[in-house]
């Protein structure tokens, strides 16, 4: 909401300067956006009268005038506007004049003739950007007298962010009842009185959907000129308030809208047959509106139509054949009632809004129709003349809103808002607002106006106590409350656990869009039906991603082009993915949303140093990673295929032998097709699993010495490492402690297509000391597993 | 005599001039080895008389100990020496950075919302999470936004293709209505509810994107509901949390009324700093107010006799208050040289 503060004083003018007004309405909810002024500040423009104007004798494009600025003597200005003419008034900036930006007019010589000061334009003023020619104040704009004055220039253009409940404030008188309450300054309303009617002419109304439009009035008015000019008080008060001005008839209801806060339709008479009617549309109608948009209305939009054809949205916008325009002689005013319900959405579903729509939406006081219609008449007739005829009101009282009491207990105020009060005091705060209350039992009961539509329950009731006690001052108390211990699982950690076990490792937290690339889901998800949003913000950014990885890579590219090459991020949010049956514990059905944690490595293993060798990150970098993250615990991993990893270096992560994520280096296609120089190593698991952990227990610490061999043992290349391992694993006895893989060798020494994998097996018994021959059994024995097994063998 | 005590001279004077282990060894041959010259006056004796044989012994020992302490002594000295030699060969360059890597870091906002989190959790606030694909009923309806009201045309919501009833969450107040609803079915046939205290972190969206606006960014959601939990109270919880988060008392903070659906009354909340950059300004920081009974009701708690107040603050914007950046994308840009400063 945007109006003029000069406007709001005419209605009421508490003694507080701009600010502090500005604050008083901040601190009432009435939010302050922007005060801005409506003219920069200028000095020493005053109305000037050109008297004469002649050619410039050096210049073809100057014209030397001679002005009356009031000064007792012709003042002699050069001036370079095409418009300059005899007879004018303009604003004149004599010498020693500032205009905006701190430029001052100085006595000058122009082409060898002096000048005496400067003729100027709106834009010379900023006032506005028209730079065509020089301002024309009106002929009645006395000479000498100061433009800031004459134009009313020392004024403040306010916007209200105006919260959805207060359409109240939709208005001036609206904004000035507030004030008024808030200041205890009395309130001047606008001035409205009966227009009698002095012609017969009227148009009947038929309400045929009485819930949604309960009440209607409507006027004929002959023989007015549509084409007389919108007076400047008008014209300023509108364009102040964010309202251009278009024509007399148009501004006036525009200002009547403004004033009082009740939307005003003007129809050119001449087209319209038969009654008025309020109805919803029928099959297959169609109209076209003001805004040059065709619609179909749809069945539940409400409509002014005639007996003939559909005319206009009700309460929404006006149909282009029925509007007014500059040839218009008699036109059918409306000033109606439509219920919030009946135009809530409405608008929006046409792709639009209006100032009619915005204030019908949330509601506007259903006693104001016929005095706004009054109030317009009398302006009609005041700038454009023209005879009326008289107000016709349909109405259907069962279905207007009624305004009932509520009831507000006292104690409960009390105990919503923490403070002492006692029901006197809030009865007076309730009834400096309009509000009527009556005392029953221990009780209040509130009636409220019909401006208020936010007005209906007992907290709203306690929201206005609030608001007019004051927010400030309402104390501030340290809440009390049982203090009972949270609960500290260990067998839960924190996602803010994780986080900084990933930060020690080095990788650097980020955060990325939810939305992503279609492609990206189709490169690296092998998902090519993501969900998708429908109305995204880029079409880049139109599908939920599926996986946390393409962001990462995305981010190793920016990264890249700022010349980090050595990239090492992660990763914890949500992913989004179809569930075509619901799951027993999803929260929206239809939807599967994990929390994921993923990374991704790339560039050297080490940061550039000094100390060790540079070598390239790679898949077993990113392994221990994981591993660390889940130790104690040990991950099981399974070699994968999947379409975003290197074929031969992708698995599958297992926690108790659940899947429970993957990882593997970024497959070759995708590192050249997107450019991320050496392929990055990623993984992504799921959060959940990441979270669980277990909880210690003690065993016994043998003091018995440990007893260590060595088993190498050659393979083919084709036997996992895990296998061997587990085979081993499976033939240990009890006396086993640890069985570390401490060297993978394959080359000279060991025949083609076979590798050596060296373990040291450890063993250790609690009670007393191993003897030889039990160790040296013991690992036979492991070796005969493994040779039956996996066909392994001794490494000679 | 005399030429006992002219021998352990020579010795000590000989081992002196050794410079090394081995030149010291052949010193020590000369004067104690099988045919030393300390053996020889020994050998020596057994041709003296038993008398002068006992005084001569007990001379030729007293210079053997002399001679031998002069040895060790020696021996030990060439020690130090060889030690010190050795570990000046051994000196590192100090200066030379330490090896091994370097951690990395959470992102900023991360930062903010773990601080969030622990200085809530002190007054007994549980952390607790929310889907960010949300139905529309939890978005809207259950805060007292039915379908057609004025303010969900404010929340600016993505909607996803083919779907009527879920969307991207607008705000992480749906958690409110989850975590009322779970509370609730924990307490079920209890004779009265305990307080339900939590926080909600997470990610919101809307269809709105510039220097100050992302399509994706966070809040916290704030929920208490007890018997006789007040707006009182809420102001007391709020302007501590602010003052603790930003760890200054001169913060200034006001309570300005404002409008949400799901909270009566509601209020917005601004901050003003003393002194810096900042200095005097108002900065809107946060919504907040008094659950409205409606939303109460659909999370299945008696509004009569419980109250509750909720809030929702903008950890970007706190973020960008504590740390000074400046423009809110860097957040989500992923820029490594910008999130690394916040380790």
């Amino acid at each position: 909401m945007q109006f003029s503060e000069n406007w709001l004083r005419t209605f009421v003018n508490p003694p507080l300067n701009t600010e502090s007004l500005g604050h008083l309405m901040t601190m009432s909810g009435l939010e302050v956006e922007e005060a801005r002024p409506v003219a920069p500040p200028f000095s020493g423009v005053v109305v000037g009268h050109i008297i004469e104007a002649e050619k410039h004798p050096n210049a073809d494009k100057l014209k030397l005038c001679k002005v009356d600025a009031g000064t007792g003597e012709l003042l002699q200005i050069v001036c370079g506007a095409p418009n300059a003419a005899i007879g004018m008034k303009v604003p004149c900036a004599k010498v020693g004049a500032a205009l905006p930006g701190g430029f001052a007019i100085k006595a000058a010589k122009l082409r060898g003739v002096e000048s005496f000061g400067m003729l100027c334009s709106a834009r010379e003023l900023g006032l506005s950007d028209d730079h065509g020619g020089l301002l024309v104040l009106g002929k009645d704009a006395p000479v000498g007298m100061d433009v800031r004055e004459w134009l009313n220039l020392d004024d403040i253009s306010f916007t209200i962010k105006l919260t959805p409940n207060r359409a109240d404030c939709l208005s001036l008188t609206g904004i000035a009842r507030e004030v008024a309450t808030l200041t205890g300054v009395p309130l001047t309303p606008a001035p409205l009185s009966l227009v009698p009617p002095t012609s017969d002419a009227r148009r009947a109304i038929v309400l045929d959907a009485p819930h949604a439009c309960p009440r209607y009035c409507g006027r004929i008015i002959s023989g007015v000129n549509a084409k007389a000019p919108t007076p400047g008080w008008m014209k300023d008060r509108l364009e102040r308030s964010g309202l251009r001005s278009i024509s007399a008839l148009v501004d006036i209801t525009n200002y009547v809208m403004l004033e009082l806060g009740q939307p005003l339709h003007a129809f050119d008479n001449a087209h319209l047959s038969g009654a008025i009617h309020v109805r919803f549309p029928r099959p297959d109608e169609e109209l076209r509106l003001l805004n040059e948009q065709t619609v179909k209305p749809a069945a539940d939009t409400l409509l002014i139509a005639d007996d003939a054809c559909a005319l206009a949205l009700a309460g929404i916008m006006g149909g282009a054949e029925s509007g007014i325009t500059l040839e218009t002689t008699e036109l059918f005013l409306e000033s109606a009632f439509f219920a919030p319900d009946a135009i809530t959405g409405r608008a929006r579903a046409y792709g639009f809004t209006s100032d009619a729509s915005h204030r019908y939406e949330r509601g506007v006081d259903f006693q104001l129709q016929r005095p706004a219609i009054e109030r317009a008449t009398q302006l009609i007739l005041d700038i454009c003349g023209g005879t009326p005829g008289p107000v016709e009101e349909a109405r259907a009282d069962e279905h207007l809103p009624r305004r009932e009491e509520i009831a507000l207990r006292p104690e409960r105020v009390c105990k919503v808002l923490g403070i002492q009060l006692d029901s006197l005091a809030m009865k007076e705060l309730l009834m400096r607002e309009s509000l009527q209350v009556r005392d029953l039992m221990a009780e209040l009961r509130v009636l409220p106006p019909a401006f208020r539509f936010d007005l209906e329950t007992e907290e709203d009731l306690i929201e206005e106590i609030a608001r007019l006690y004051g927010y400030d001052n309402i104390p501030s108390l340290a809440p009390q409350g049982k203090l009972n211990m949270l609960a500290s699982t260990e067998s839960v950690r924190t996602d803010w656990d994780i986080r900084h076990q990933m930060a020690e490792r080095g990788f650097q937290e980020v955060v990325n869009f939810s939305f992503v690339d279609a492609a990206w889901e189709r490169d690296f998800c092998a998902n090519t039906s993501p969900i998708k949003l429908a109305n995204p913000i880029a079409a880049q950014m139109e599908a939920m991603r599926s996986s946390l990885i393409p962001g990462l890579v995305a981010n190793l590219l920016t990264n890249r082009k700022r010349q980090q090459n050595r990239v090492r991020v992660f990763e914890l949010g949500r992913c989004f993915l179809r569930q075509e049956q619901n799951g027993a514990n999803e929260e929206v059905p239809g939807f599967y949303q994990p929390r994921r944690l993923a990374a991704l490595a790339a560039g050297t293993a080490l940061p550039e140093q000094w100390g060790e060798t540079a070598r390239a990150v790679d898949f077993f970098d990113l392994k221990g990673d994981i591993e660390a993250l889940f130790a104690p615990r040990t991950l099981t991993f399974a070699p994968v295929s999947n379409p975003s990893l290197h074929p031969g270096r992708a698995a599958t992560v297992f926690l108790d032998g659940k899947d429970i994520g993957l990882i593997g280096e970024i497959h070759p296609v995708w590192v050249q097709r997107y450019e991320l120089g050496t392929a990055p190593v990623v993984f992504e698991i799921d959060l959940n699993a990441a979270l669980s952990a277990l909880r210690p227990a003690s065993g016994e610490i043998s003091r018995m010495p440990t007893a260590q061999r060595d088993l190498a043992l050659v393979v083919p290349v084709s036997v996992p490492a895990v296998q061997v391992l587990n085979a081993l694993h499976e033939a240990a006895p009890a006396i086993v402690r640890e069985i570390v893989l401490f060297d993978v060798y394959q080359g000279k020494g060991i025949e083609p297509g076979c590798k050596s994998l060296a373990f040291r097996i450890s063993m250790q018994d609690t009670h007393r000391t191993l003897e030889d021959a039990e160790v040296d059994g013991a690992i036979s024995g492991l070796l005969t597993h493994v040779e039956r097994t996996v066909g392994g063998r001794l490494r000679v | 005599m005399d030429n006992l005590d002219q021998l352990v001279s020579d010795a000590r004077a000989a081992f002196a001039e050794a410079a090394d282990g081995t030149a010291l060894e052949q010193a020590k041959a000369r004067f104690l080895g099988k045919n030393g010259l300390i053996t020889g006056q020994l050998k020596a004796l057994a041709a003296l008389a038993p008398e002068r044989k006992r005084e001569r012994g007990a001379e030729v020992n007293t210079a053997k100990a002399a001679i031998e302490a002069a040895l060790a002594a020696r021996r030990e000295s060439l020690r130090e020496a060889e030690l010190a030699v050795q570990l000046k060969a051994d000196a590192l360059d100090v200066t030379l950075p330490g090896r091994g890597t370097v951690s990395g870091g959470l992102h900023p906002v991360s930062r903010t919302l773990e601080r969030i989190e622990r200085l809530f959790q002190s007054i007994g606030f549980v952390a607790v999470d929310g889907p960010e694909i949300e139905t529309d009923w939890h978005n809207f309806t259950a805060l007292n936004m039915p379908e057609n009201h004025p303010a969900r045309s404010m929340h600016d919501t993505f909607f996803l293709e083919g779907q009527q009833n879920a969307l991207l969450r607008t705000h992480t107040s749906p958690v409110q209505i989850r975590a009322m609803l779970a509370h609730v079915e924990r307490y079920r046939g209890s004779d009265s509810l305990p307080d339900l205290r939590i926080i909600a972190p997470g990610r919101v969206y809307r269809v709105d994107s510039d220097a100050t606006h992302s399509p994706m960014f966070h809040q916290v959601e704030g929920l208490w509901v007890g018997e006789g939990v007040s707006f009182a109270d809420l102001k007391g919880v709020v302007a501590d949390f602010l003052r603790r988060f930003f760890e200054t008392e001169d913060l200034q903070v006001r309570f300005r009324p404002s409008f949400f659906p799901f909270t009566e009354p509601s209020a917005e909340i601004d901050v003003a700093f003393v002194g810096g950059g900042l200095d005097g300004r108002w900065l809107e920081v946060a919504g907040c107010g008094m659950v409205h009974p409606n939303v109460l009701r659909f999370g299945g708690i008696d509004s009569e006799r419980y109250t509750g107040f909720a809030f929702g603050f903008g950890p970007d914007r706190l973020t960008m208050l504590r740390y000074g950046v400046d423009d809110l994308r860097l957040f989500f840009e992923g820029d490594l040289r910008f999130l690394s400063q916040f380790r």
